[in-house]
């Protein structure tokens, strides 16, 4: 049945509050609700019969979680006029896997695991705002090694260029643009081949280390790099050629999802939004940190400060973020260590990739298995105990590609962060829905939150 | 007799808790940094080694304390541009008739970052002049969240505010502490709307009552859910998780190092 009306009591026992958060008193289903329509199978054209008999314009549709527009388990709750829009409110909380909570009862290196799966299409975003963070509470952050700190950058802007790729593959299947999304995920998927090189996962890599990375970039690292270049930028050429100009793309995005400077400042929005409206704010430039200030660098802006903006923008950062890895390559070709030298910190073995694929490092086990007793331990101790972080707090932010990445550090001291929190750029941003659906059609709704591109793995953690 | 019936040395022989044992320079453990003690804030003190207690502890670290120190206030000068700041704020602060001393319990500056330890009731007052005051300029609240110092007695709950200066490129936090039985803390919705969700967020898993914010509802967390997970007394794993017989122990009661 399409229009089941829930006016019958739910039947069965009442759920124990103590052992069934979820449950629902009996007879509450209903209170203070009007006539609620499950559309789901049938016919639209009965329910929209039976509505329009009760003679009621307004309807409240909940368009989400699993609606294939919302970029992951994002609830819209839309109150519509006709078609227009007259309230928009977003439930988030589907993908809440309290990584937070997770990293306070693992050490400060196994952090990195946890973070890196918050916001899924930037871990090294993550993974990097966590370490600097670790490094700053350790006071070590001026002893981290030059190369650690190149190849973090290279990595980042390689996942700049992944995430906004995604961003407008997606934005684009969303208005019928097909041939972007083939496009957009066919070069997100060079990136990916990259990140398996260097880091041996597509996704999760937990590569970025407190104090460095986990290992080396293996050899010929930077030749892939470098013949993936000219693919990438023919791929991002390819995509402007079909959006830029292309009328049906201009034709929905222009002035969709307007929110100016002032609007941004107020709900805190950052990123390639916050640059649509001209103001040229970016971490990169504004709070250097991994030796940004020595990159040449254009920081992209737009005065629009709707959807048409933050797509061009999104194109013209990849090329840029590109520029950037060009001069990563440069200042990796000379050889250095990838980890602090403090014993305390970095972990004893450099893995390599042993004759049966594994993860090994052969030197290391013959010495700790064999030659020294004191090294098994200091291993063994290192690796389960961790190693103590001085009591503090710190506060680190860098420029994600979706905004400002913020991390929020307390250590009492111990081998674990008494308080890890993340300032997720998707979370805050998210809270512009309201600003940029209401008012307009239910159709630029879909632009309107694609061109904002929250990710529901980092908004809920 | 076995392992489990020896006891715990945490709560044995007199002769352990010397005079020695007791005094406040006996938290040296591990590698940590000294601190002198005179001038940090005592936040917690911890007991043995492992951290799991009742599990007849037989590891011979028992007797061990160690007090939990943050770093303690700063006297002036702040450095860097943090004494402008300070004094912008003062001035700021005495136009809308108040003190500095009377606003701000403590500064505190720890690895180049400046805390205010503002009192509650003045914190909506505080982030306006911060926020308006041409020369502090901090139009935006990068981050709000809570922490949760369950021995900290009387300032269990913490609200911390990171506020950013576009104009000035500066960064600042305030520190914002309540009781456990009175948590509660004015909202600053009106100041930075950005924090409409943030204080949701700390709402939902700290159970701090942001005062005057339109919709203090969970965010996170389903709306009927009991308790607020992030606070340390909150237990885990309500669902044993059981792997061929065997029962795997929460984490929060597992052996740890404290």
């Amino acid at each position: 049945m399409s229009d089941q009306v829930n006016d019958e009591p739910l039947t069965g026992d009442a759920p124990d509050p103590d052992t069934d958060p979820y449950g629902i008193p009996l007879g509450e289903a209903t209170d203070g609700e009007g006539r609620v329509f499950t559309a789901s199978g049938g016919d639209w054209d009965d329910i929209a019969e039976e509505v329009s008999s009760l003679g009621e314009e307004r309807i409240v549709v909940n368009m989400g979680p699993q609606h294939p527009s919302t970029h992951g388990v994002l609830r819209l709750i839309l109150e519509l006029d006709g078609e227009t829009v007259t309230e928009a409110r977003c439930g988030v909380g589907y993908l809440h896997t309290g990584i937070e909570k997770n990293m306070e009862y693992r050490t400060w290196t196994q952090g990195v695991t946890f973070c890196t799966r918050m916001d899924y299409l930037t871990p090294l975003f993550q993974e990097t705002a966590y370490c600097l963070g670790v490094e700053k509470l350790l006071g070590i952050t001026d002893d981290v090694p030059e190369r650690a700190t190149v190849v973090r950058v290279m990595l980042m802007e390689l996942n700049r260029v992944a995430s906004h790729l995604v961003a407008l593959a997606t934005g684009g299947m969303e208005i019928g643009a097909l041939t972007v999304m083939t496009v957009g995920f066919r070069e997100r998927e060079r990136i990916l081949k990259l990140f398996e090189l260097i880091t041996g996962l597509r996704m999760n890599h937990a590569f970025i280390r407190p104090g460095g990375l986990a290992q080396d970039i293996p050899p010929g690292t930077l030749d892939a790099v470098r013949d993936t270049l000219p693919g990438l930028r023919k791929g991002i050429s390819d995509i402007e050629k079909l959006s830029n100009e292309n009328p049906l793309v201009k034709a929905r995005l222009i002035d969709t999802g307007y929110l100016d400077l002032t609007g941004c400042m107020a709900l805190g929005v950052t990123g390639p939004v916050l640059r649509s409206t001209g103001l040229p704010h970016d971490l990169r430039r504004a709070t250097p940190y991994c030796g940004y200030e020595t990159y040449d660098f254009d920081v992209i802006t737009w005065d629009t400060a709707d959807a048409y903006g933050r797509m061009r923008i999104r194109i013209e950062e990849m090329k840029e973020s590109l520029k950037i890895v060009e001069q990563c390559l440069v200042r990796l070709e000379k050889p250095g260590p990838v980890m602090v030298g403090d014993r305390k910190i970095a972990w004893p073995s450099q893995l390599a990739i042993g004759s049966d694929g594994m993860g090994n490092s052969l030197d290391h086990i013959k010495e700790i298995m064999g030659q020294s007793m004191e090294a098994l331990i200091h291993h063994f101790k290192l690796v389960t105990e961790g190693f103590r972080v001085p009591s503090g707090q710190v506060y680190v932010g860098i420029e994600s590609a979706r905004g400002e990445l913020g991390v929020h550090l307390v250590s009492d001291g111990g081998t674990r962060p008494y308080r890890a929190h993340f300032r997720d750029p998707s979370f805050v941003n998210l809270q512009a829905v309201a600003a940029v659906a209401e008012g307009g059609v239910i159709a630029d709704v879909v632009i309107a939150v694609a061109s904002l591109d929250p990710v529901l793995g980092g908004v809920d953690r | 007799m076995t392992a489990n019936d020896a006891p715990a040395p945490d709560e044995t022989s007199p002769d352990e808790t010397s005079p020695d044992e007791t005094s406040p320079d006996r938290h040296d453990v591990g590698n940590l940094p000294a601190t002198t003690a005179a001038e940090a804030e005592v936040i917690d003190v911890r007991h043995g080694m492992f951290g799991a207690h009742g599990s007849g502890d037989t590891s011979g670290f028992g007797g061990l304390r160690r007090t939990v120190n943050l770093p303690g206030p700063t006297e002036r000068p702040y450095g860097g541009d943090f004494d402008v700041v300070a004094d912008t704020l003062t001035a700021a602060l005495a136009s809308a008739g108040l003190t500095f001393d009377a606003v701000v319990e403590k500064v505190v500056v720890d690895r180049g970052e400046l805390t205010f330890s503002v009192r509650r009731e003045h914190i909506v007052t505080t982030v306006q002049v911060m926020r308006d005051d041409p020369d502090l300029r901090f139009e935006s609240c990068s981050s709000l969240s809570g922490v949760h110092y369950p021995n900290d007695a009387g300032r269990e709950l913490h609200a911390v505010y990171h506020l950013l200066s576009v104009t000035h490129g500066r960064r600042v936090r305030l520190e914002v502490a309540c009781p456990d039985d009175d948590p509660h803390i004015p909202s600053v919705v009106s100041v930075y709307p950005t924090a409409d969700w943030q204080e949701r967020e700390a709402w939902d898993f700290f159970g701090i009552q942001f005062d005057g914010h339109p919709a203090l509802t969970r965010i996170e967390m389903p709306d009927d859910w009991p308790g607020h997970p992030q606070r340390k007394d909150y237990p885990l794993g309500g669902i044993p998780v059981e792997y061929k017989g065997a029962t795997i122990p929460p984490a929060d009661t597992r052996r740890s190092y404290s």
